[in-house]
Protein backbone atom coordinates (compact mmCIF):
# COMPACT_ATOMS: atom_id res chain seq x y z
CA UNK A 1 0.00 0.00 0.00
CA UNK A 2 3.09 2.50 0.44
CA UNK A 3 3.13 3.24 -3.58
CA UNK A 4 -0.55 4.23 -2.95
CA UNK A 5 0.07 6.54 -0.21
CA UNK A 6 3.02 8.00 -2.33
CA UNK A 7 0.36 8.75 -5.02
CA UNK A 8 -2.09 9.88 -2.93
CA UNK A 9 -0.15 11.69 -0.16
CA UNK A 10 -2.18 14.13 2.18
CA UNK A 11 -1.79 16.97 0.71
CA UNK A 12 -3.10 16.07 -3.06
CA UNK A 13 -6.19 14.36 -1.21
CA UNK A 14 -6.84 17.50 0.30
CA UNK A 15 -6.57 19.61 -2.44
CA UNK A 16 -8.51 17.58 -4.44
CA UNK A 17 -11.24 18.00 -1.59
CA UNK A 18 -10.91 21.43 -1.15
CA UNK A 19 -9.42 23.30 -4.37
CA UNK A 20 -7.53 26.53 -3.79
CA UNK A 21 -8.14 28.86 -6.44
CA UNK A 22 -11.04 27.11 -8.08
CA UNK A 23 -13.00 30.04 -9.64
CA UNK A 24 -13.81 32.36 -12.31
CA UNK A 25 -11.31 35.31 -12.02
CA UNK A 26 -12.99 38.04 -13.31
CA UNK A 27 -9.89 40.02 -13.64
CA UNK A 28 -8.37 37.36 -16.12
CA UNK A 29 -7.03 38.63 -19.20
CA UNK A 30 -5.63 35.83 -20.42
CA UNK A 31 -7.38 31.97 -20.50
CA UNK A 32 -6.99 28.76 -21.76
CA UNK A 33 -8.95 25.44 -21.89
CA UNK A 34 -6.73 22.38 -21.37
CA UNK A 35 -8.36 18.72 -22.83
CA UNK A 36 -7.46 15.29 -21.41
CA UNK A 37 -8.96 13.03 -24.41
CA UNK A 38 -7.59 9.74 -22.49
CA UNK A 39 -10.49 10.48 -19.91
CA UNK A 40 -11.96 13.57 -21.00
CA UNK A 41 -10.93 15.86 -18.35
CA UNK A 42 -11.40 19.18 -18.91
CA UNK A 43 -9.94 22.70 -17.18
CA UNK A 44 -10.04 26.28 -17.75
CA UNK A 45 -6.73 28.21 -16.05
CA UNK A 46 -7.34 32.31 -15.59
CA UNK A 47 -4.70 34.13 -15.69
CA UNK A 48 -4.23 37.95 -14.85
CA UNK A 49 -0.72 39.36 -15.58
CA UNK A 50 1.24 42.35 -14.17
CA UNK A 51 3.76 43.18 -16.38
CA UNK A 52 5.82 39.78 -16.48
CA UNK A 53 4.26 38.36 -12.90
CA UNK A 54 1.34 36.56 -12.01
CA UNK A 55 -0.42 38.61 -10.65
CA UNK A 56 -3.88 36.25 -9.83
CA UNK A 57 -4.36 32.93 -10.97
CA UNK A 58 -7.56 30.85 -10.61
CA UNK A 59 -8.63 27.19 -12.71
CA UNK A 60 -12.27 25.66 -13.18
CA UNK A 61 -13.17 22.21 -14.48
CA UNK A 62 -13.76 18.38 -13.43
CA UNK A 63 -10.80 16.02 -13.10
CA UNK A 64 -9.18 13.42 -11.33
CA UNK A 65 -7.68 14.20 -7.82
CA UNK A 66 -4.62 13.99 -9.27
CA UNK A 67 -5.17 16.83 -12.31
CA UNK A 68 -7.33 18.70 -9.86
CA UNK A 69 -4.59 18.71 -6.84
CA UNK A 70 -2.32 19.59 -9.51
CA UNK A 71 -3.68 22.40 -10.82
CA UNK A 72 -4.95 23.69 -7.31
CA UNK A 73 -1.35 23.39 -5.83
CA UNK A 74 0.13 24.81 -8.72
CA UNK A 75 -2.00 28.21 -8.47
CA UNK A 76 -0.47 28.42 -5.25
CA UNK A 77 3.10 27.97 -6.80
CA UNK A 78 3.00 30.21 -9.19
CA UNK A 79 1.17 33.22 -7.93
CA UNK A 80 3.45 36.27 -7.49
CA UNK A 81 6.27 34.88 -9.74
CA UNK A 82 7.50 35.92 -13.15
CA UNK A 83 6.58 34.22 -16.30
CA UNK A 84 10.36 33.20 -16.39
CA UNK A 85 10.14 31.49 -12.70
CA UNK A 86 6.74 29.79 -13.64
CA UNK A 87 8.48 28.38 -16.34
CA UNK A 88 11.28 27.05 -14.15
CA UNK A 89 8.99 25.51 -11.78
CA UNK A 90 7.45 23.66 -14.07
CA UNK A 91 10.50 22.20 -16.29
CA UNK A 92 11.59 21.14 -12.43
CA UNK A 93 8.08 19.77 -12.23
CA UNK A 94 7.98 18.15 -15.38
CA UNK A 95 11.10 16.33 -14.78
CA UNK A 96 10.02 15.43 -11.40
CA UNK A 97 7.31 13.06 -12.49
CA UNK A 98 8.65 11.79 -16.34
CA UNK A 99 12.04 11.08 -15.58
CA UNK A 100 12.19 9.48 -12.47
CA UNK A 101 14.77 10.91 -10.89
CA UNK A 102 17.49 9.62 -8.97
CA UNK A 103 17.45 11.94 -6.20
CA UNK A 104 14.46 12.66 -4.06
CA UNK A 105 13.16 15.96 -5.05
CA UNK A 106 14.81 19.45 -4.23
CA UNK A 107 11.85 20.47 -1.65
CA UNK A 108 13.78 24.03 -1.17
CA UNK A 109 13.22 24.34 -4.86
CA UNK A 110 9.75 22.50 -5.73
CA UNK A 111 8.24 23.70 -2.21
CA UNK A 112 4.89 21.63 -1.80
CA UNK A 113 4.56 20.38 -5.35
CA UNK A 114 7.30 17.29 -4.38
CA UNK A 115 4.50 15.55 -3.39
CA UNK A 116 3.74 14.47 -6.99
CA UNK A 117 6.74 12.71 -6.90
CA UNK A 118 5.02 9.74 -6.83
CA UNK A 119 3.31 10.13 -10.27
CA UNK A 120 6.52 9.13 -11.93
CA UNK A 121 5.90 5.58 -10.89
CA UNK A 122 2.84 6.05 -12.53
CA UNK A 123 3.63 6.86 -16.23
CA UNK A 124 -0.25 6.69 -17.55
CA UNK A 125 -1.14 9.33 -14.72
CA UNK A 126 1.96 12.15 -15.95
CA UNK A 127 -0.92 13.76 -17.63
CA UNK A 128 -2.82 13.72 -14.80
CA UNK A 129 -0.18 15.63 -13.54
CA UNK A 130 1.04 18.57 -16.14
CA UNK A 131 -2.53 19.00 -17.62
CA UNK A 132 -2.88 22.30 -15.72
CA UNK A 133 0.81 23.33 -16.31
CA UNK A 134 0.38 23.01 -20.12
CA UNK A 135 -3.29 24.94 -20.06
CA UNK A 136 -1.53 27.79 -17.43
CA UNK A 137 1.72 28.03 -19.87
CA UNK A 138 -1.03 28.31 -23.21
CA UNK A 139 -2.96 31.13 -21.67
CA UNK A 140 0.01 33.27 -20.71
CA UNK A 141 1.23 32.83 -24.35
CA UNK A 142 -2.00 33.58 -25.80
CA UNK A 143 -2.99 30.13 -26.89
CA UNK A 144 -6.70 30.09 -25.69
CA UNK A 145 -7.66 27.54 -27.87
CA UNK A 146 -8.07 23.79 -26.03
CA UNK A 147 -4.51 22.23 -24.87
CA UNK A 148 -4.77 18.69 -25.36
CA UNK A 149 -2.42 16.12 -23.38
CA UNK A 150 -1.81 13.84 -26.48
CA UNK B 1 -33.89 -26.34 -21.08
CA UNK B 2 -35.08 -28.56 -23.61
CA UNK B 3 -35.58 -32.07 -23.40
CA UNK B 4 -32.09 -33.52 -25.22
CA UNK B 5 -29.80 -30.39 -24.70
CA UNK B 6 -26.94 -30.82 -23.02
CA UNK B 7 -25.70 -27.39 -21.45
CA UNK B 8 -21.68 -27.59 -20.74
CA UNK B 9 -20.47 -25.95 -17.39
CA UNK B 10 -17.24 -24.27 -17.78
CA UNK B 11 -14.54 -24.57 -15.01
CA UNK B 12 -12.95 -21.38 -15.28
CA UNK B 13 -10.21 -22.11 -12.39
CA UNK B 14 -9.51 -25.48 -15.21
CA UNK B 15 -9.40 -22.87 -18.01
CA UNK B 16 -6.85 -20.47 -16.62
CA UNK B 17 -4.02 -22.81 -16.42
CA UNK B 18 -4.51 -22.11 -20.63
CA UNK B 19 -4.07 -18.52 -20.20
CA UNK B 20 0.09 -18.24 -19.46
CA UNK B 21 -0.56 -14.17 -19.15
CA UNK B 22 -2.71 -14.56 -15.95
CA UNK B 23 -0.38 -16.63 -14.23
CA UNK B 24 1.72 -13.28 -13.03
CA UNK B 25 2.01 -11.05 -10.29
CA UNK B 26 1.11 -6.84 -10.40
CA UNK B 27 2.85 -4.91 -7.83
CA UNK B 28 3.31 -8.28 -5.54
CA UNK B 29 -0.57 -9.10 -5.92
CA UNK B 30 -2.46 -11.98 -8.16
CA UNK B 31 -3.04 -10.29 -12.00
CA UNK B 32 -7.22 -10.24 -11.88
CA UNK B 33 -7.37 -9.32 -15.24
CA UNK B 34 -11.01 -7.48 -15.75
CA UNK B 35 -10.33 -5.45 -19.34
CA UNK B 36 -11.78 -8.37 -21.73
CA UNK B 37 -13.64 -6.19 -23.26
CA UNK B 38 -10.45 -4.01 -24.09
CA UNK B 39 -8.74 -7.30 -25.02
CA UNK B 40 -8.98 -10.96 -23.89
CA UNK B 41 -5.92 -12.51 -22.81
CA UNK B 42 -4.76 -15.72 -25.15
CA UNK B 43 -4.92 -19.32 -24.63
CA UNK B 44 -1.92 -21.26 -25.22
CA UNK B 45 -3.43 -22.95 -28.17
CA UNK B 46 -3.16 -19.90 -29.95
CA UNK B 47 0.32 -18.77 -28.75
CA UNK B 48 1.39 -21.86 -30.15
CA UNK B 49 -0.43 -22.10 -33.51
CA UNK B 50 1.78 -18.73 -34.05
CA UNK B 51 4.76 -20.10 -33.07
CA UNK B 52 4.52 -23.49 -34.96
CA UNK B 53 3.46 -21.20 -37.92
CA UNK B 54 6.14 -18.81 -38.19
CA UNK B 55 8.49 -21.92 -37.25
CA UNK B 56 7.45 -24.34 -39.61
CA UNK B 57 5.03 -22.91 -42.44
CA UNK B 58 5.61 -19.30 -43.05
CA UNK B 59 5.72 -17.92 -46.32
CA UNK B 60 3.51 -15.97 -48.45
CA UNK B 61 0.07 -17.42 -49.42
CA UNK B 62 -1.73 -17.54 -52.78
CA UNK B 63 0.61 -17.98 -56.11
CA UNK B 64 3.26 -19.65 -54.70
CA UNK B 65 3.93 -23.32 -56.10
CA UNK B 66 6.58 -24.23 -53.44
CA UNK B 67 5.58 -26.32 -50.99
CA UNK B 68 5.35 -23.71 -47.96
CA UNK B 69 3.26 -21.63 -49.56
CA UNK B 70 0.76 -24.42 -50.32
CA UNK B 71 0.35 -24.99 -46.47
CA UNK B 72 0.70 -21.63 -45.29
CA UNK B 73 -2.23 -20.78 -48.25
CA UNK B 74 -4.46 -24.02 -47.01
CA UNK B 75 -3.90 -22.65 -43.33
CA UNK B 76 -5.05 -19.44 -44.58
CA UNK B 77 -8.30 -20.41 -46.55
CA UNK B 78 -9.18 -23.17 -43.71
CA UNK B 79 -9.96 -20.43 -41.18
CA UNK B 80 -12.58 -19.24 -43.50
CA UNK B 81 -14.29 -22.30 -43.07
CA UNK B 82 -13.98 -22.26 -39.48
CA UNK B 83 -14.92 -18.45 -39.55
CA UNK B 84 -18.51 -19.94 -41.85
CA UNK B 85 -19.07 -22.33 -39.10
CA UNK B 86 -18.38 -19.93 -36.00
CA UNK B 87 -20.96 -17.32 -37.68
CA UNK B 88 -23.24 -20.49 -39.12
CA UNK B 89 -22.67 -18.13 -42.74
CA UNK B 90 -23.95 -19.58 -45.88
CA UNK B 91 -20.66 -19.22 -48.18
CA UNK B 92 -16.92 -19.16 -47.15
CA UNK B 93 -16.47 -16.34 -49.47
CA UNK B 94 -18.23 -14.31 -47.57
CA UNK B 95 -15.69 -14.22 -44.82
CA UNK B 96 -13.79 -11.22 -45.23
CA UNK B 97 -10.52 -10.54 -43.66
CA UNK B 98 -9.47 -7.58 -41.65
CA UNK B 99 -7.53 -5.42 -39.45
CA UNK B 100 -10.32 -5.16 -36.48
CA UNK B 101 -14.00 -3.98 -36.26
CA UNK B 102 -12.68 -0.82 -37.16
CA UNK B 103 -11.31 -2.00 -40.52
CA UNK B 104 -14.62 -3.85 -41.19
CA UNK B 105 -16.64 -0.58 -40.62
CA UNK B 106 -13.97 1.55 -42.90
CA UNK B 107 -14.60 -0.85 -45.86
CA UNK B 108 -18.96 -0.97 -45.71
CA UNK B 109 -18.88 2.71 -45.09
CA UNK B 110 -16.51 3.69 -48.08
CA UNK B 111 -17.41 0.39 -50.03
CA UNK B 112 -20.78 0.07 -49.89
CA UNK B 113 -21.49 3.69 -48.87
CA UNK B 114 -20.35 4.65 -52.06
CA UNK B 115 -23.40 2.70 -53.68
CA UNK B 116 -26.09 3.55 -51.71
CA UNK B 117 -25.26 6.83 -50.02
CA UNK B 118 -26.19 10.70 -51.06
CA UNK B 119 -28.30 13.32 -50.43
CA UNK B 120 -31.95 12.43 -49.64
CA UNK B 121 -30.26 9.13 -48.15
CA UNK B 122 -29.73 8.45 -44.20
CA UNK B 123 -27.83 6.34 -42.27
CA UNK B 124 -29.18 5.13 -38.80
CA UNK B 125 -27.05 4.62 -35.58
CA UNK B 126 -27.76 4.63 -32.38
CA UNK B 127 -26.22 6.85 -29.30
CA UNK B 128 -24.50 3.99 -27.75
CA UNK B 129 -22.41 3.07 -30.70
CA UNK B 130 -18.46 2.84 -30.02
CA UNK B 131 -16.73 5.74 -32.01
CA UNK B 132 -15.90 2.93 -34.61
CA UNK B 133 -19.46 2.61 -35.48
CA UNK B 134 -20.56 6.35 -35.68
CA UNK B 135 -16.91 8.22 -37.51
CA UNK B 136 -16.82 6.41 -40.54
CA UNK B 137 -20.56 6.93 -40.77
CA UNK B 138 -20.34 10.81 -39.95
CA UNK B 139 -17.19 10.71 -42.56
CA UNK B 140 -19.16 8.71 -45.43
CA UNK B 141 -21.88 11.22 -44.93
CA UNK B 142 -20.37 14.17 -44.96
CA UNK B 143 -18.76 12.68 -47.98
CA UNK B 144 -21.80 11.94 -49.76
CA UNK B 145 -24.27 14.28 -48.53
CA UNK B 146 -26.00 11.85 -46.71
CA UNK B 147 -27.71 12.49 -43.18
CA UNK B 148 -26.75 10.53 -39.81
CA UNK B 149 -29.53 9.79 -37.44
CA UNK B 150 -28.92 8.48 -34.20
CA UNK B 151 -31.11 6.11 -32.24
CA UNK B 152 -32.05 7.59 -28.52
CA UNK B 153 -31.82 5.06 -25.40
CA UNK B 154 -33.47 5.23 -22.13
CA UNK B 155 -30.99 6.38 -18.95
CA UNK B 156 -31.02 2.80 -18.39
CA UNK B 157 -28.97 1.79 -21.40
CA UNK B 158 -31.48 0.27 -23.54
CA UNK B 159 -32.21 1.57 -27.04
CA UNK B 160 -35.26 2.71 -27.62
CA UNK B 161 -36.77 0.52 -29.97
CA UNK B 162 -39.74 2.53 -30.93
CA UNK B 163 -37.90 5.54 -31.39
CA UNK B 164 -35.92 3.56 -33.55
CA UNK B 165 -38.54 2.51 -35.84
CA UNK B 166 -39.95 5.83 -36.20
CA UNK B 167 -36.64 7.24 -37.38
CA UNK B 168 -36.81 4.48 -40.37
CA UNK B 169 -38.07 5.64 -43.87
CA UNK B 170 -37.15 4.52 -47.24
CA UNK B 171 -34.40 7.15 -46.88
CA UNK B 172 -33.03 4.61 -44.76
CA UNK B 173 -29.81 2.86 -46.29
CA UNK B 174 -28.21 1.13 -43.48
CA UNK B 175 -28.73 0.87 -39.66
CA UNK B 176 -25.35 0.42 -37.90
CA UNK B 177 -25.50 -0.89 -34.36
CA UNK B 178 -23.98 -2.43 -32.07
CA UNK B 179 -24.43 -6.03 -31.37
CA UNK B 180 -23.47 -5.66 -27.66
CA UNK B 181 -22.44 -1.82 -25.67
CA UNK B 182 -18.70 -1.72 -25.10
CA UNK B 183 -19.66 0.62 -22.69
CA UNK B 184 -22.71 -0.47 -20.97
CA UNK B 185 -22.90 -3.91 -21.60
CA UNK B 186 -26.46 -3.67 -22.93
CA UNK B 187 -27.64 -6.44 -25.42
CA UNK B 188 -29.40 -5.03 -28.85
CA UNK B 189 -31.95 -7.12 -30.26
CA UNK B 190 -31.16 -7.50 -33.67
CA UNK B 191 -33.17 -9.92 -35.09
CA UNK B 192 -35.86 -6.85 -33.94
CA UNK B 193 -33.74 -4.27 -35.88
CA UNK B 194 -33.21 -5.95 -38.44
CA UNK B 195 -36.95 -7.10 -39.11
CA UNK B 196 -37.52 -3.15 -38.96
CA UNK B 197 -34.68 -1.90 -41.15
CA UNK B 198 -35.61 -4.56 -43.72
CA UNK B 199 -39.38 -3.72 -43.73
CA UNK B 200 -38.27 -0.47 -45.29
CA UNK B 201 -35.63 -1.79 -47.44
CA UNK B 202 -32.45 -0.85 -45.20
CA UNK B 203 -29.61 -2.58 -44.79
CA UNK B 204 -28.02 -3.67 -41.35
CA UNK B 205 -24.59 -3.52 -40.53
CA UNK B 206 -23.78 -5.31 -36.75
CA UNK B 207 -20.22 -4.23 -35.24
CA UNK B 208 -20.12 -8.01 -33.04
CA UNK B 209 -16.93 -6.45 -31.16
CA UNK B 210 -18.44 -7.09 -27.41
CA UNK B 211 -20.52 -10.26 -28.11
CA UNK B 212 -18.64 -12.51 -30.46
CA UNK B 213 -16.50 -15.17 -28.44
CA UNK B 214 -19.35 -14.49 -25.69
CA UNK B 215 -22.17 -15.44 -27.23
CA UNK B 216 -23.41 -17.64 -30.00
CA UNK B 217 -23.69 -15.20 -33.37
CA UNK B 218 -25.40 -16.70 -36.13
CA UNK B 219 -25.87 -14.39 -38.94
CA UNK B 220 -28.34 -16.22 -40.77
CA UNK B 221 -30.72 -16.16 -37.25
CA UNK B 222 -29.56 -12.59 -36.81
CA UNK B 223 -30.86 -11.52 -40.06
CA UNK B 224 -28.11 -8.92 -40.94
CA UNK B 225 -26.39 -8.26 -43.91
CA UNK B 226 -22.63 -7.24 -42.61
CA UNK B 227 -21.19 -8.43 -38.98
CA UNK B 228 -18.06 -7.12 -38.01
CA UNK B 229 -16.01 -8.39 -35.28
CA UNK B 230 -12.42 -8.26 -34.14
CA UNK B 231 -10.40 -11.62 -33.14
CA UNK B 232 -8.26 -9.83 -30.31
CA UNK B 233 -11.24 -9.35 -28.65
CA UNK B 234 -11.95 -13.55 -28.51
CA UNK B 235 -8.97 -14.84 -27.31
CA UNK B 236 -7.21 -14.56 -30.81
CA UNK B 237 -4.48 -12.29 -32.10
CA UNK B 238 -4.26 -8.19 -32.40
CA UNK B 239 -4.95 -7.21 -36.32
CA UNK B 240 -7.05 -9.46 -37.56
CA UNK B 241 -10.45 -9.37 -37.43
CA UNK B 242 -13.57 -10.48 -40.19
CA UNK B 243 -16.30 -8.86 -41.71
CA UNK B 244 -19.28 -11.06 -43.08
CA UNK B 245 -21.47 -9.54 -45.55
CA UNK B 246 -23.92 -11.24 -47.79
CA UNK B 247 -22.76 -12.44 -50.98
CA UNK B 248 -24.76 -10.62 -53.40
CA UNK B 249 -24.30 -7.16 -51.48
CA UNK B 250 -20.47 -8.05 -51.24
CA UNK B 251 -20.05 -8.83 -54.75
CA UNK B 252 -21.92 -5.14 -56.09
CA UNK B 253 -19.45 -3.41 -53.51
CA UNK B 254 -16.33 -1.97 -55.03
CA UNK B 255 -12.82 -2.48 -54.28
CA UNK B 256 -12.00 -0.67 -50.72
CA UNK B 257 -8.06 -0.67 -50.92
CA UNK B 258 -6.28 -1.53 -54.05
CA UNK B 259 -3.10 -3.37 -55.02
CA UNK B 260 -2.00 -6.92 -55.07
CA UNK B 261 -3.79 -10.50 -54.90
CA UNK B 262 -7.25 -8.50 -55.28
CA UNK B 263 -6.89 -7.66 -58.86
CA UNK B 264 -7.17 -10.14 -61.98
CA UNK B 265 -5.47 -8.88 -64.42
CA UNK B 266 -3.57 -5.51 -64.84
CA UNK B 267 -1.99 -3.18 -67.04
CA UNK B 268 -1.20 0.29 -67.14
CA UNK B 269 -4.72 1.01 -69.45
CA UNK B 270 -6.97 -1.03 -67.25
CA UNK B 271 -7.28 -3.18 -63.45
CA UNK B 272 -9.65 -5.92 -63.85
CA UNK B 273 -10.57 -7.41 -60.16
CA UNK B 274 -10.67 -10.33 -58.17
CA UNK B 275 -13.69 -12.06 -57.15
CA UNK B 276 -15.05 -11.94 -53.75
CA UNK B 277 -13.22 -12.46 -51.15
CA UNK B 278 -9.87 -11.90 -52.61
CA UNK B 279 -11.22 -8.48 -53.96
CA UNK B 280 -11.31 -6.79 -50.45
CA UNK B 281 -8.41 -8.57 -48.99
CA UNK B 282 -5.30 -6.27 -50.82
CA UNK B 283 -1.66 -7.07 -50.12
CA UNK B 284 -0.03 -9.92 -48.02
CA UNK B 285 -2.77 -9.83 -44.95
CA UNK B 286 -2.13 -10.84 -41.48
CA UNK B 287 -1.77 -14.91 -42.49
CA UNK B 288 -0.07 -15.46 -38.51
CA UNK B 289 -2.64 -13.28 -37.27
CA UNK B 290 -5.91 -15.76 -39.48
CA UNK B 291 -4.14 -18.88 -38.48
CA UNK B 292 -3.89 -17.81 -34.70
CA UNK B 293 -7.81 -16.72 -34.32
CA UNK B 294 -8.61 -20.04 -36.23
CA UNK B 295 -6.98 -21.44 -33.17
CA UNK B 296 -8.93 -19.22 -30.85
CA UNK B 297 -12.32 -20.07 -32.46
CA UNK B 298 -11.44 -23.64 -32.03
CA UNK B 299 -10.96 -23.39 -28.18
CA UNK B 300 -13.90 -21.02 -27.97
CA UNK B 301 -15.93 -23.67 -29.92
CA UNK B 302 -14.17 -26.73 -27.90
CA UNK B 303 -16.24 -24.79 -24.44
CA UNK B 304 -19.37 -23.59 -26.68
CA UNK B 305 -20.93 -20.59 -26.91
CA UNK B 306 -23.79 -21.40 -24.22
CA UNK B 307 -21.69 -22.68 -21.35
CA UNK B 308 -19.54 -19.03 -21.80
CA UNK B 309 -22.42 -16.92 -21.80
CA UNK B 310 -24.09 -18.70 -19.00
CA UNK B 311 -20.30 -18.09 -17.56
CA UNK B 312 -20.40 -14.90 -18.00
CA UNK B 313 -23.56 -14.26 -16.94
CA UNK B 314 -23.35 -15.24 -13.37
CA UNK B 315 -20.44 -13.49 -13.29
CA UNK B 316 -22.35 -10.36 -14.19
CA UNK B 317 -24.59 -10.97 -11.82
CA UNK B 318 -23.19 -11.92 -9.04
CA UNK B 319 -20.55 -8.64 -9.29
CA UNK B 320 -23.97 -6.84 -9.53
CA UNK B 321 -24.84 -7.74 -6.34
CA UNK B 322 -22.17 -7.54 -4.68
CA UNK B 323 -21.30 -4.23 -5.73
CA UNK B 324 -24.46 -2.72 -4.33
CA UNK B 325 -21.91 -3.03 -1.22
CA UNK B 326 -20.00 -0.83 -2.48
CA UNK B 327 -20.87 3.19 -0.39
CA UNK B 328 -21.41 5.83 -3.35
CA UNK B 329 -21.16 3.60 -6.03
CA UNK B 330 -23.62 3.69 -9.48
CA UNK B 331 -23.50 1.08 -11.90
CA UNK B 332 -23.89 2.99 -15.55
CA UNK B 333 -26.06 0.61 -17.57
CA UNK B 334 -28.65 -1.80 -16.24
CA UNK B 335 -30.32 -3.35 -19.44
CA UNK B 336 -32.09 -6.19 -18.30
CA UNK B 337 -30.14 -8.17 -21.13
CA UNK B 338 -26.26 -7.34 -20.65
CA UNK B 339 -22.91 -9.29 -21.97
CA UNK B 340 -20.14 -9.65 -19.26
CA UNK B 341 -19.66 -5.69 -18.99
CA UNK B 342 -20.20 -3.45 -15.45
CA UNK B 343 -19.70 0.05 -15.87
CA UNK B 344 -20.00 2.17 -12.65
CA UNK B 345 -18.73 5.57 -11.05
CA UNK B 346 -17.77 6.31 -7.31
CA UNK B 347 -18.89 9.33 -5.69
CA UNK B 348 -16.10 9.45 -3.66
CA UNK B 349 -13.43 9.07 -6.86
CA UNK B 350 -12.80 10.04 -10.06
CA UNK B 351 -12.87 6.68 -12.67
CA UNK B 352 -9.04 7.29 -13.01
CA UNK B 353 -8.29 7.34 -9.51
CA UNK B 354 -10.55 4.19 -9.19
CA UNK B 355 -7.93 2.02 -12.15
CA UNK B 356 -4.94 3.67 -10.54
CA UNK B 357 -5.83 2.53 -7.06
CA UNK B 358 -7.43 -0.81 -8.63
CA UNK B 359 -3.86 -2.04 -10.67
CA UNK B 360 -2.14 -1.47 -7.37
CA UNK B 361 -4.20 -4.55 -5.92
CA UNK B 362 -3.29 -5.87 -8.96
CA UNK B 363 -7.49 -5.16 -10.61
CA UNK B 364 -6.69 -4.28 -14.59
CA UNK B 365 -10.09 -2.66 -15.57
CA UNK B 366 -10.30 0.06 -17.74
CA UNK B 367 -11.37 3.54 -17.06
CA UNK B 368 -12.38 6.84 -19.74
CA UNK B 369 -15.00 7.26 -22.32
CA UNK B 370 -14.85 3.82 -23.42
CA UNK B 371 -14.29 5.47 -27.49
CA UNK B 372 -18.07 6.57 -26.61
CA UNK B 373 -17.61 10.10 -26.27
CA UNK B 374 -21.36 10.63 -27.42
CA UNK B 375 -22.69 7.93 -25.21
CA UNK B 376 -20.67 9.53 -22.11
CA UNK B 377 -22.41 12.79 -22.84
CA UNK B 378 -26.04 11.59 -23.01
CA UNK B 379 -25.34 10.29 -19.76
CA UNK B 380 -24.19 13.47 -18.39
CA UNK B 381 -20.89 11.94 -17.36
CA UNK B 382 -17.20 12.27 -18.38
CA UNK B 383 -15.92 8.71 -17.65
CA UNK B 384 -16.81 5.35 -16.35
CA UNK B 385 -14.61 2.71 -14.61
CA UNK B 386 -15.33 -0.34 -16.29
CA UNK B 387 -14.93 -3.94 -15.04
CA UNK B 388 -15.45 -6.60 -17.56
CA UNK B 389 -15.38 -10.29 -18.03
CA UNK B 390 -14.04 -13.40 -20.23
CA UNK B 391 -14.74 -17.47 -19.75
CA UNK B 392 -11.58 -17.43 -17.40
CA UNK B 393 -13.08 -14.75 -14.41
CA UNK B 394 -13.54 -16.52 -11.40
CA UNK B 395 -16.08 -15.36 -8.71
CA UNK B 396 -12.99 -14.72 -6.32
CA UNK B 397 -12.24 -11.69 -8.97
CA UNK B 398 -15.13 -10.05 -8.37
CA UNK B 399 -14.13 -10.12 -5.09
CA UNK B 400 -10.70 -8.98 -5.17
CA UNK B 401 -12.40 -5.84 -7.47
CA UNK B 402 -15.09 -5.29 -4.82
CA UNK B 403 -12.03 -4.97 -2.14
CA UNK B 404 -10.16 -2.54 -4.31
CA UNK B 405 -12.96 -0.57 -4.52
CA UNK B 406 -12.93 -0.22 -0.61
CA UNK B 407 -9.29 1.28 -1.03
CA UNK B 408 -10.76 3.52 -3.27
CA UNK B 409 -12.83 4.73 -0.44
CA UNK B 410 -10.94 4.44 2.39
CA UNK B 411 -8.27 6.80 0.20
CA UNK B 412 -10.80 9.11 -0.30
CA UNK B 413 -13.12 9.34 2.43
Amino acid sequence: MSELRELYQEIILDHNRHPRNFRVLNDADHRAVGHNPLCGDQITVYVEMDGDVVKDVSFQGAGCAISKASASMMTDAVKGKTLAEAEAIFREFHHMVTDRPDALPDVEKMGKLAAFAGVCEFPARVKCASLAWHTLLAAIANKPGAVSTE
Amino acid sequence: MAAGVVTRVLDPYALRGDFPALAQQIRGRPLVYLDNAATTQKPRAVLDALMSFYSTDNANIHRGVHTLSQRATDAYEDVRCTLRRFLNAPDNREIIYVRGTTEAVNLVAASYGSLVLGPGREVVITEMEHHANIVPWQAACERTGAVLRVAPITDDGVLRLDALEAMLSERTAIVCVAHASNALGTVNPIGEITRMAHAVGARVLVDGAQAAGHMKVDVQQLDCDFYAFSGHKALGPTGIGVLWGRMDLLESMPPYQFGGDMIRTVSFEKTTYNDVPARFEAGTPHIAGVIGLGAALEYLSHIGPSAILTHEADLVTYATERLQDVPGLRIVGTAPDKVGIISFTMEAAHPHDIGTIADLQGVAIRTGHHCAMPLMHRLGLAATARASFALYNTREDVDALVRALGHVNNVFA
